[in-house]
């Protein structure tokens, strides 16, 4: 019979030493007899001899290798019926617990999805990002994106590494279903396979297809797919227009693939991207490139290759490559700064659930104290010490565990709220689900926080001057019991303060940033993208009439005051950054100071109305041929000029960035012609801080001709309204549409709203937080409270017997909680200054944690606070004596 | 049997029988246990008159740690155990000695002769200096 069966015939087990030992003694007591003794003497004598049958029964129970078990069972039945015969308690206690585990698990399920999971590919640790890195650097730093052809260099040199590249593209797809824009990428013929992607339909590239000569083709999206084709299998083999290209589609990515987080519809070999800039080895669109590490090969080896191709190059192509290096990094997912934001929420949350566990462990404490005869008893009837440490546990952790199940089921249904609640798109969102990771943390904070709750009234579990708790009856409470009591409010109520504290600093920062001036105004402004049809690009003269021609049209549109077209828009994701000289030549280039540059038409500043402060804005004269101007927002202007009049001024926009020209030495002189407001480009929140706040304009109209067809891939058009802005989109589009696409559409009401959603959001979230942990910091209190105020009840019985009135009573009450209350806030203080400092730290504009704002958040906590101890002081007020007396 | 008396700690009296008594030295207990089983399959209370009759009433057979002994011994796999029928015709559990157990007692027994006989060497050495 092994462990567990033995464990399974208990009964049977139970039976059969009973037996054994009956026969023992029986045996004993007829051979005393047939040696004279009579029969109950005989009797006693062997059982003498034998001692207790129950402490024999017992340690034999111990030899058999199962008791834990058996103990863990019966601590279990006894643990329920305890929960059972109160239910009060444990539906509060399950609800705390519950509910601390379960917004833990849910921020843990955030966290473990977008930062912890490995990307979805197939051996994802076996992948890595190369970058090209140069020796010196510059204002932008010492990493670029690889030139295609050193990428086709390393790639066919390399014996360690698989690469792959790519580039996003994007344009328009006509056909059966109307113009449509869709994000695509350019790819290497390599790419599927080094992250390990089977198409389920058709197939991938081949090498020789990745060549200009080659016959287009193109890979689709599973989405783009079921939309254009109706997931029909004969889409394979048949042409699209993409781009004013036709494809032939050869194949169909499985369904959610993305690649760097980003959903694309259309995949097009790289090598037939015809722009002649893509194979510079300077100024040159720069293209991504991933890879997979040979089996066996180290990401040492890796990078110990790289660096001698690199060598080998620079010296091949000096002129480009001199100082240029290779390095390769581990691929990991691309979530931006969230990681920041998302460890802050899972700490705020975990707050909580101290909070609920605190909450619980004085509920539990409370029940040990009043349980403290009952243990004494048993430790006379000879009970272990560690057998009742480990039975309160037992009771703990069970209550931890079911709670904790609560709990899971809570974050199983709460996750998918409350991905939709983050603002914009949270990266990585389809990672997000409960998995075994989340199960597991789950079951180890539940089982975590049931220890902690189990702990305090466990280690109480009576050891010696047992007669004392035996006579003092259940009305003595060792000061021990008391101190720990009001260490657990004091706690509770520091750590809500730290998350009120927390809430309200961010309400204040919301607050003030609301109030900002975006340096624009924004009501009745909107923003769409337009892409331009691909005939009217593929002929560099035709672009500029043709914007005009689309700005003409769309200006007749009904409740359309003025149009522009503007490159990058405040507020929206992308910029162009771009360094400036303020004397024709310069010491040393590379630290010039950089501008954000936005490509405008001359109504721009009509449309967003932002103030002319100097000089000029553009007009139609300002064009190719006349002198290149630029307007400058005073940022810019201070910063270039100081106190002089920029207006007449000269600037330098050095050529190797320069949208003026193609060159690549020197510098193009541009006159400032006007100062115009600075834009808080960067977000309400975000300007303040950003590295790069000067701003200047330049017209569209001088942008130099090869770089024209890019310039007008990127253009948005802004439209001022005098209606409310969505209300024109569906007559521009009319006005503007057939072969031209509008996508992207906002109002710059959205973007600035959305500028602030991130403060919004965590002031949402840390406003429920601290809303709930003042809730179970008053709980906590008055449960404490209430206790240790009828363990005093004979006291005030005899207090009042002795003529105190009920005022005194209460105040005698209130005076203990305060106390609490007081010390909690005074340790909350010190959290809340550090929370603050991380609060700082991590979102932007936050302001500094201001002695008005714990002026407005401690009144609050203390008046509930005393709010809670009220009840039990009123209570102790109306305390009969009589009554009292005679409890004794 | 002089060596019990080395590890003699206290001298306990109990009613009924007046003979001195030595404690079980640490471990004997489980060694003595598995000799009386080696002999043949035997109950519990045979075991212990066995123990006590062979040791002449020396050797104080702990009647209380016999049984969590016995579990023991067949929680580890040395002894297994049969429901039988005595002599008598009452039904008893008979231990018998597995293959592991016999095993077992060879090393114990080994070990505790090595042991026996160096006490004895050291009990049995004159003083220095003096021949």
């Amino acid at each position: 019979m092994n462990r567990w069966q033995r464990l399974w015939h208990r009964k049977q087990m139970e039976e059969q030493l009973e037996k054994e030992l009956r026969f023992h003694l029986e045996q004993h007591a007829s051979g005393l007899i047939a040696r004279g003794c009579n029969p109950a003497e005989a009797r006693r004598l062997a059982r003498l001899e034998l001692g207790g049958p129950e402490q024999v029964k017992e340690q034999c129970r111990d030899a058999r290798g199962t008791r834990w078990l058996d103990d863990l069972l019966q601590d279990i039945r006894y643990a329920v019926r305890m929960l059972a015969k109160n239910p009060g308690f444990a539906i509060v206690a399950l609800l705390t617990l519950a509910l601390g585990t379960g917004v833990t698990a849910v921020m843990f399920t955030v966290v473990n999805g977008v930062l912890l999971k490995p990307l979805p590919y197939y051996q994802p640790n076996r992948l890595v990002a190369l970058q090209e890195k140069t020796e010196s650097s510059n204002q932008f730093g010492n990493l670029w994106a690889f030139a295609y052809p050193n990428y086709l260099d390393c790639e066919k040199e390399s014996q360690s590494l698989t690469m792959a590249a790519w580039r996003y593209s994007g344009g328009i797809i006509s056909g059966s279903g109307g113009a449509e824009y869709i994000d695509g990428i350019q790819m290497s013929s390599q790419l599927f396979s080094v992250l390990g992607v089977t198409l389920p339909l058709g197939r991938a590239f081949r090498t020789e297809e990745d060549h200009l000569a080659s016959v287009p083709v193109a890979v689709i999206s599973y989405g783009l797919w079921q939309r254009r084709f109706a997931g029909n299998p004969a889409a394979i083999g048949t042409s699209l227009v993409f781009d004013g290209r036709s494809y032939t589609v050869i194949g169909v990515t499985p369904a959610g693939f993305r690649v760097n987080e980003n959903d694309v519809d259309i995949f097009t070999p790289l090598g037939q991207d015809p722009s002649p800039a893509l194979q510079n080895r300077d100024r040159h669109p720069g293209i991504s490139v991933m890879a997979r590490l040979h089996p066996g090969v180290t990401l040492l080896q890796a990078r110990t290759e790289l660096a001698l191709i690199g060598r080998r190059l620079a010296q091949q192509y000096p002129q480009s490559n001199t100082g240029r290096g290779f390095i390769a990094d581990p691929l990991r997912p691309e979530v931006g700064d969230i990681g920041a934001i998302l460890w802050l929420l899972l700490g705020a949350v975990s707050l909580v659930l101290l909070i609920a566990c605190v909450n619980v462990a004085s509920l539990l404490l409370a029940r040990a104290v009043s349980r403290e005869r009952e243990l004494a008893m048993r430790v006379a009837l000879g009970a272990g010490r560690g057998r009742l440490v480990r039975q309160c546990l037992t009771e703990s952790a069970l209550l931890a565990l079911v709670g904790g199940g609560l709990g899971i089921l809570l974050a199983a249904n709460g996750i998918r709220p409350f991905v939709a609640l983050w603002p914009g798109t949270l990266p990585r969102a389809e990672e997000v689900h409960l998995d075994w990771r989340v199960m597991l943390f789950a079951i180890a904070i539940s089982l975590g926080s049931g220890i902690l709750v189990g702990l305090a009234p466990a280690l109480r579990a009576p050891s010696r001057d047992l007669d004392r708790t035996l006579r003092a009856g259940g009305r003595a409470i060792a000061g021990n019991s008391r101190r720990l009591h009001s260490a657990f409010v004091i706690s509770e109520v520091a750590l809500a303060v730290v998350l009120l504290v927390a809430a309200a600093m961010l309400g204040r920062t919301l607050l003030q940033l609301s109030s900002v001036n975006p340096g624009l105004q924004y009501h009745n402004v909107l923003i769409t993208r337009v892409a331009m049809s691909p005939a009217t690009l593929a002929d560099t003269g035709q672009i500029l009439p043709a914007w005009k021609n689309a700005l003409e049209r769309a200006r007749l549109v009904p409740g359309v005051e003025s149009v522009a077209l503007v490159d990058t828009v405040p507020l929206r994701e992308g910029n162009n950054q771009i360094a400036y000289w303020t004397a024709p030549t310069m010491a040393s280039p590379t630290q010039a100071p950089i501008a954000l540059a936005t490509s405008v038409t001359p109504d721009y500043l009509d449309v967003m109305r932002i103030p002319l402060l100097k000089g000029r804005f553009f007009d139609d004269h300002d064009r190719k041929g006349n002198d290149l101007v630029v307007v400058i927002d005073d940022v810019l202007a201070k910063q270039a000029f100081g106190a002089h009049d920029p207006v007449g001024q000269r600037l330098w926009i050095p050529t190797s960035n320069s949208p003026f020209s193609s060159g690549s030495e020197g510098a193009d002189p541009v006159r400032v012609v006007g100062v115009v407001g600075h834009v808080r480009y960067w977000g309400l929140a975000g300007d303040d801080q950003a590295q790069v706040r000067a701003q200047f304009y330049y017209p569209l109209a001088q942008v130099t001709e090869p770089l024209l067809r890019r310039w007008s891939e990127l253009m948005s058009v802004a439209v001022r309204t005098a209606v409310a802005p969505l209300k024109v989109v569906e007559p521009l589009r009319k006005e503007l549409g057939g072969d031209q696409a509008l996508y992207g559409i906002q109002t710059m009401e959205q973007l600035v709203g959305d500028s602030l959603a991130r403060q919004r959001f965590l002031l949402l979230l840390f406003g429920i937080f601290a809303g709930l942990a003042l809730l179970l910091a008053c709980i906590g209190i008055y449960g404490v409270l209430a206790y240790l105020t009828s363990q005093r009840v004979p006291e005030i019985g005899v207090r009042i017997a002795l003529g105190a009135r009920p005022a005194d009573v209460m105040w005698m009450v209130l005076r203990q909680g305060l106390g609490m209350i007081l010390a909690g806030i005074g340790a909350g203080v010190i959290g809340a200054w550090v929370a603050g400092r991380v609060l700082q730290h991590l979102v932007e504009g936050m302001r500094p944690a201001e002695l008005s704002t714990f002026a407005i958040t401690i009144p609050v906590l203390i008046a509930a606070a005393l709010f809670a101890s009220f009840v039990p002081a009123r209570r102790a007020s109306r305390v009969d004596p009589m009554t009292a007396l005679r409890q004794e | 049997m002089h060596f019990y008396t080395l590890f003699d700690r206290y001298v306990e009296e109990r009613g009924v029988t007046i003979t001195e008594k030595s404690d079980l030295p640490q471990g004997t207990l489980d060694l003595l246990i598995l000799k009386v089983v080696a002999l043949g399959s035997v109950h519990g209370y045979a075991i212990a008159q066995r123990l006590q009759q062979v040791s002449r009433d020396v050797v104080q057979v702990p009647q209380g740690s016999l049984y969590p002994a016995l579990h023991r011994l067949e929680n580890r796999g040395l002894l297994a155990a049969d429901w039988n029928e005595t002599e008598t015709g009452r039904e008893a559990k008979f231990y018998r000695l597995t293959r592991k157990g016999r095993a077992q007692l060879d090393a114990e027994a080994a070990s505790w002769k090595r042991l026996a006989e160096a006490v004895g060497l050291i009990l049995r050495m004159a003083p220095e200096g003096a021949e």
